[in-house]
């Protein structure tokens, strides 16, 4: 199960910075979110797949019995997911501006600022 | 709880919240931005002459012990840190009472400029990897949304740029946080540094690499640095002044702290990145400055190529206590340097209504002590005696000589020779020479406020030239705690590791 999360991890990654270098600005922020997602995800893989029970206590005791999923790791998605979900409403909203500005959503045709 | 170490988070984080809800009164943002701005200061010396006297102050959140809690750290880097931010958070508030127009005040610029500075000093504050993501993340939403204040077309292309390498940096950050946690279990900063000790695995050195490339994006080192002049030249000059100050010593800070505290600095892959990386972002900066004929992108430049001087003190670190010495010296001369600078490239547009050297000319003339005023903080950058830049440079320099690292204080030398040549590039075109045929006439408008603001900083680059060993022995302090990471850990976690 690991090596297959791997794998779909690094064609994740693959695949944004793929569309990253596009010079359409719609293909950067598909690359972008696409980016924030194999991030989450690797996350998930490395802090440990396992087969166990949710991180529940039970009533009568102090700790949870038996093996139980680590729940920090998904708090950290949880947390990844709400600031990426931000901060790619921005992005999106920023390309827009830029069509709207530059009126092209090439990239080549921002380069004023560059030389 | 101490009260001392959230106080530098809380007081903008209140006066943004407050600034939001008064936004359309612009007396209560006016008085909000110099309350909380001189609170903040307030707060930032007291928690530095606290942390000089106690050592490292912890505070736990919410009581959680650590390492499960999330901590706020106080050393004495991270203090000098927050007094920085402080000062130059205070200067920018004060410079933008009198620049930024109202249209842009409606457009929240004070509740952005405050969340900007929680989130600076949220970043230098805390103890735990991934709560440093998130303060990072504050920070850049701020910086986002005051990049693009105003929506012209070069903003945009700007910021586009900006943003998408931000968040790649961002991205890679998270990767790195996510192995790391893999691998050791905690987010803790003070744990993960024992735990890591622990473990023999090749997976340490890509993690390393990958806070690496992060920080080195954020920090605008080379090869990462492109995104920096494409962009810090379009927004409002009070907000470049800002983020020249104070964003990419964020990511040198990051640096600093994570290959300091976690990583072991005598990897050789390690030692040897920081010291390529540190020359040729040096070189790469200068030169790229001098063919640049505007005002705000020569200084652009200028940023990356100081960035330099500061990794190659973290560099030598493990050689040369002087050297980190001198690079801590060197961030504290360069913020308050390098937001100068802006601020009197802000100033001559008011008065020319141009950032191009070749329309500008003849304000020595006219204005002999603005010429003055910049003379100061550009041969302070270029590093003159017995400015501050002079005493970051030699001090750094010194630290490369004791390491024996000649490539790099040859690159040093020659790259401050270089400086000297912009900012005389700057002086002729801008004070020195005659004024074009076509020069706008001067704007309406009282400059008080710039002026006194300038004056301000300029006053304070001329006391840590002339006040240059109270300062380094500051640096030296702060250094010594660096390198001795026992000391944090055993504050953090609360006994010997």
């Amino acid at each position: 199960m690991t090596s297959l999360m791997a794998l779909v991890v690094g064609v994740l990654y693959a695949a944004a910075i793929y569309m990253m270098l596009r010079r359409s600005i719609v293909k950067l922020v598909i690359g972008l979110v696409l980016l924030s997602n194999a991030a989450n995800l690797l996350i998930f893989t490395a802090a440990g797949l396992r087969r166990d029970a949710p991180p529940l206590v039970p009533d009568d005791a102090q700790v949870p019995a038996g093996l139980v999923a680590d729940p920090l790791a998904q708090a950290l998605i949880l947390t990844a997911i709400v600031i990426g979900f931000g901060v790619l409403a921005f992005a999106v909203v920023l390309i827009r501006r830029a069509y709207e500005v530059v009126e092209a959503d090439d990239m080549h045709q921002m380069r004023d600022t560059d030389t | 709880m101490n009260l001392l170490v959230i106080l530098p988070i809380l007081i903008p984080l209140t006066a943004g919240a407050l600034s939001l809800l008064g936004r359309h009164s612009q007396r209560v943002q006016a008085a909000l931005a110099v309350i909380g701005s001189v609170a903040l200061v307030a707060s930032a010396v007291a928690l530095l002459l606290a942390t000089w006297e106690h050592g490292h102050i912890v505070t736990e959140l919410g009581r959680w012990p650590a390492p499960f809690g999330i901590v706020l750290v106080s050393d004495l880097l991270a203090a000098i840190m927050i007094l920085l931010s402080a000062v130059t958070g205070a200067a920018t508030a004060f410079y933008s009472l009198g620049s930024i127009s109202i249209a842009h005040r409606k457009g929240g610029y004070f509740p952005l400029m405050h969340l900007l500075l929680a989130g600076v000093n949220g970043a230098f504050l805390t103890g735990d990897i991934f709560n440093l993501y998130v303060w990072f993340e504050v920070m850049l939403v701020a910086s986002f949304s005051l990049l693009i204040l105003g929506g012209e077309r070069a903003q945009m292309e700007g910021a586009v740029k900006y943003v998408t390498l931000n968040l790649v940096s961002s991205a890679l950050f998270l990767s790195a946080i996510g192995l790391l946690y893999g691998l050791v279990g905690t987010l803790n900063m003070a744990d993960i540094a024992v735990k890591l000790g622990e473990v023999d695995s090749g997976m340490t050195t890509v993690i390393a690499m990958l806070f690496m490339v992060a920080f080195g994006i954020k920090a605008a080192a080379f090869p990462f640095f492109f995104w920096l002049p494409a962009s810090y030249h379009t927004p409002q000059v009070a907000v470049s002044a800002l983020f020249a100050g104070l964003l990419t010593k964020v990511g040198v800070y990051a640096l600093f702290r994570v290959f300091t505290l976690i990583f072991d600095m005598d990897d050789p892959l390690i030692h040897q990145v920081l010291l390529w990386g540190a020359g040729l972002t040096m070189i790469t900066g200068v030169l790229g400055a001098a063919a640049q004929f505007e005002f705000r992108r020569i200084l652009s430049f200028h940023i990356v190529s100081q960035i330099g001087y500061m990794m190659m003190g973290l560099a030598l670190a493990s050689v040369s206590v002087l050297a980190l010495a001198g690079g801590i010296f060197y961030i504290i001369h360069h913020i308050i340097v390098k937001a100068n600078l802006f601020f009197v490239s802000g100033l001559v547009y008011r008065l020319r209504g141009s950032y191009e050297l070749k329309q500008l000319g003849g304000l020595y003339r006219d204005k002999p002590w603005l010429a003055l005023l910049f003379l100061i903080p550009a041969l302070s950058l270029a590093g003159m005696p017995p400015l501050s830049g002079f005493f970051g440079k030699f001090i750094v320099i010194r630290g490369g000589v004791e390491a024996g690292a000649w490539a790099l204080v040859a690159a040093a030398l020659v790259v401050g020779l270089l400086t000297l040549y912009s900012m005389t590039k700057i002086w002729a075109e801008v004070f020195w020479k005659a004024a074009p045929e076509h020069t706008a006439s001067a704007p309406s408008g009282s400059n008080t406020l710039l002026y006194a603001t300038v004056t301000g900083l300029a006053l304070i680059t001329v006391a840590i030239g002339l006040g240059a060993q109270p300062v380094l022995v500051l640096a030296q302090a702060a250094a010594e705690q660096l390198l001795d990471p026992t000391r944090y850990i055993t504050a953090v976690l609360g006994e010997a590791p």
